[in-house]
């Protein structure tokens, strides 16, 4: 497109285009950012599921209209710097440690809605004692966990929830679970703990799945004012640039490898 | 009204004194011989003005939950001993970074490894040269009695504030353990006020506060260092402090820190009764480190012996202060071992009396 | 003045709350003190020790290598600690199961019975106080009066009815000690 230089002729068309109000008014407009999502160009790849789960997340709050009372979380990660595109108050933790420093904030501020954002690597294999804990002690806050099944932000590396078999820049060859161990399905795992009161899993690689995704994380910052325990809900998402494919081929590939892996649905559901 | 003295461990002293000093959370970890500081808290403070008291599942998350409450702007601490600082020094690292306020106790054993559970000095290093990765500093007190371990608390508080940075009790297995008799302050109300840069929610009246520690660029954390650098200067122009015990008339110096200072001051005291000046040098502050009087001190001496429950961790400090004016002889015991006033003396007429004699 | 005492034994024989209620006497007396326990292993059930330091003035090492009184309630302990009495100190010792005594002849050195006189007294756990009582009458580091204070201070509540027991065992001591001999 930009390779072909506009006419004269069109380049006024499109100024008297973008001169017209009309095209967008508050009447007709279907889609625009959300309040909490700040202004800016995220550093995620095209086609990645941060975006779209940093959205979610701003959504629900603007929709509780939360954001004064709402502390997050950031983890190390290729979402360190999910503060940088939330328009909340945030704390960036060391790799792994999100879990205790959203404990930290929310025993000493137990009024406030607090959630964590952290990705497999983080939350699973050098957090693990972290989660679990958290989980176990049923803090109150949410813990929002991406599952990608790789090292997104060193380079693709193999993370605990990789898939057997599946390659990676430490398991070239596809992980061996007699040699690396088996993906540790650590969603399942909380679930068994007391402590938990919700804890799904979810996706956004189609429609229907982002308003499931959403929907969870609404009812867990819901369920923070009931003071019942730690709602856990994990997004399986692509990894295009190191799974090596393009956006549309890693959702193809997530569907048909990490979803029956990984099968959606809630695991824990409130009693009640 | 007349003063009420208890007679109170040192471990004990300092968790009573954490929650008159208005303390809103502590998060801790056990291990010996620190132990009876979680206990402490356990059983009372709750009760008592609301504080906040968790048992982690580790050192790593206690110091974490610390990094995390802290970025509130409330009044958070935590303790440990040897080993557990050890796993607590990236998160030290983070807080100091981030410019949090908060206070941390080291009740030191011996060591390397598991060690022992006797006291030790052995964490000296870690202590004030930044034991975590990267360049900073945390403001490190050294008390020497139970009152000091007491004192310490509220001032630490005082200075955590001041500066927007982690404060350090580094003191023993042995201060935390013994009892003495204690003056403990009024209680303080616990802090309900919010800071100006606490992320406690975003209201519309303010920016957003975020605590975080990483920049992709390199001129921008450059930048944020010396921002550090030149706070840690007005540090050491300010909180310097030591103490001169005896040191007027003396020939010879002793240099210790913290419990072995107090040994030290009876080995002073057998020398002096064989007619030999023997004066203390106590830093109180061992970062930052009383270099300058010790220098001024250098002139008029005729030589130095550092004692240490070590290897010679702090006598380095005292090389640089020193700057070479003097001869340094050093005298240290490990692993858990603590020097007789006899041995200090012994050790300073036969390695520096007996030479210059 | 200054007192510096090692009192040792067994774990379980009241070692440590000997020496608090010295301290804690000092403290109902404006004296400084300085109480150091041994740790560790010897909370369980071997030998346990501790220093306690009571002064007019300012206390400056809590580590001592050498001491005014030295008590000992175990043989062990007193083999252990015999020769850190200064020349001219005060060895006391529990004189009903210690089978070899002290051989200095440069100190004052009295033996107490306290465990056949606990057993008398039907409470064996007050032998520690029995002892206690002998200190007091060769050495008023602290009134009778303070010691019965400070008692109340270091015994849990829950063991407040067992005071006026304890005060008889240590008006018993101070009465063994008037009546022992003391050898020098």
């Amino acid at each position: 497109m930009n390779e072909k230089t506009m006419t004269a002729e069109e380049d006024l068309r499109f100024e008297q285009m973008l001169a017209e109000e009309s095209v967008c008014t508050k009447e007709n407009i279907v889609f625009d950012r959300t309040d909490t999502l700040i202004d800016t160009n995220m550093h995620y790849c095209p086609g990645c599921g941060h975006g779209v789960a940093h959205r979610l997340i701003a959504e629900v709050i603007d929709e509780l209209d939360i954001q004064k009372d709402t502390i997050g979380v950031a983890p190390v990660g290729c979402s360190v710097l999910a503060y940088n595109y939330l328009n909340i108050d945030m704390n960036g933790a060391a790799h792994g440690r999100a879990a205790a420093v959203a404990t930290g904030i929310k025993r000493v501020l137990p009024e406030k809605y607090v959630f964590t954002y952290q990705g497999d690597g983080d939350l699973a294999a050098i957090g693990t004692g972290e989660t679990i804990h958290a989980c176990n002690r049923g803090e109150n806050f949410l813990i929002v966990f991406i599952n990608n099944g790789i090292y997104g932000m060193t380079g693709g590396q193999m993370a605990p929830t990789t898939l057997p078999g599946m390659k990676s820049t430490t398991s070239p060859e596809g992980r061996d679970i007699v040699t690396m161990g088996s993906p540790l399905k650590i969603t399942e795992l909380i679930a068994q703990l007391p402590g938990t009161y919700y804890v799904t899993r979810t996706a956004v690689n189609s429609p229907v799945n982002v308003r499931k995704a959403k929907a969870a994380i609404k009812k867990s910052f819901e369920y923070q004012k009931l003071n019942k325990g730690t709602c856990l809900v994990e997004i399986v998402t692509n990894c295009p640039s190191n799974w090596k494919m393009n956006p549309v081929e890693s959702n193809k590939w997530l569907e048909d490898n990490m979803l029956p892996f990984y099968p959606l649905g809630d695991i824990k559901k409130p009693s009640n | 009204m007349k003063k009420e003295f208890r007679l109170m461990k040192g471990n004990e002293a300092l968790a009573e004194a954490a929650i008159r000093a208005g303390c809103d959370a502590y998060f801790g970890y056990p291990i010996t011989p620190q132990s009876e500081v979680l206990e402490y808290l356990s059983g009372e403070a709750a009760k008592r003005t609301g504080m906040v008291v968790l048992q982690a599942e580790s050192e790593i998350a206690s110091i974490n939950m610390v990094y995390g409450a802290a970025g509130t702007g409330k009044r958070v601490m935590t303790s440990s001993s040897s080993p557990g600082m050890s796993l607590m020094q990236e998160g030290i690292s983070y807080i100091a970074c981030g410019e949090l306020p908060c206070l941390l106790v080291n009740v030191q054993r011996g060591g390397p490894g598991l060690g022992t559970i006797q006291p030790g000095q052995a964490d000296y290093l870690q202590a004030v040269k930044g034991g975590g990765h990267g360049d900073y500093k945390v403001i490190t007190l050294a008390p020497s009695t139970v009152q000091e371990m007491v004192d310490f608390v509220g001032e630490g508080f005082e200075l955590a504030y001041k500066y927007r940075n982690p404060v350090l009790i580094l003191t023993d297995g042995a201060l935390g353990q013994m009892m003495e008799k204690v003056l403990l302050p009024e209680l303080r109300p616990r802090k309900t006020e919010f800071e100006p840069w606490g992320s406690t929610g975003k209201t519309p009246d303010r920016e957003r506060n975020v605590i975080y520690t990483l920049s992709l660029q390199p001129d921008v954390m450059e930048q944020w260092n010396q921002r550090l650098q030149a706070k840690y200067r007005i540090i050491e122009e300010n909180e310097t402090r030591c103490e001169l015990i005896d040191c007027e008339d003396a020939d010879y110096i002793l240099v210790a820190y913290g419990l072995v200072a107090r040994i030290c001051q009876k080995a002073a005291h057998i020398a002096r009764d064989k007619g030999i000046k023997v004066g203390v040098f106590r830093p109180i502050t061992v970062y930052p480190y009383p270099y300058a009087e010790l220098n001024k001190i250098a002139d008029k001496v005729k030589g130095f012996m550092t004692v240490e429950m070590n290897a010679g961790q702090m006598l380095e400090d005292v090389r640089l202060a020193v700057n070479g004016k003097k001869p340094i002889e050093f005298y240290g015991r490990q692993g858990g071992m603590i020097p007789s006033p006899e041995d200090i003396f012994h050790k300073l007429e036969e390695k520096i009396i007996g030479e210059l004699v | 003045m200054t007192e510096e005492i090692i009192i040792a034994g067994f774990g379980g024989q009241g070692v440590l709350s000997m020496g608090q209620i010295l301290c804690y006497g000092g403290v109902i007396e404006d004296k400084e003190v300085t109480f150091m326990p041994s740790y560790g292993p010897e909370m369980r059930g071997g030998t346990a020790n501790c220093i306690a330091i009571v002064s007019d003035e300012k206390i400056s090492s809590p580590i001592l290598t050498k001491f005014d009184t030295v008590i000992a309630l175990n043989q062990p302990s007193l083999d252990k600690f015999e020769h850190t009495l200064k020349p001219g100190g005060l060895l006391i010792y529990e004189a009903s199961t210690i089978i070899n005594p002290p051989k200095r002849t440069d100190i004052d050195i009295l033996p107490i019975e306290a465990s056949n006189e606990a057993a008398k007294m039907k409470n064996i756990k007050i032998m520690n106080m029995i002892v206690l009582g002998a200190v007091l009458k060769k050495k008023p580091i602290i009134s009778l009066e303070s010691a019965i204070l400070a008692l109340q201070k270091v015994l849990p509540e829950r063991y407040h009815h067992l005071i006026p027991l304890n005060k008889e065992a240590i008006e018993k001591g101070m009465e063994l000690a008037e009546k022992a001999s003391v050898t020098a």
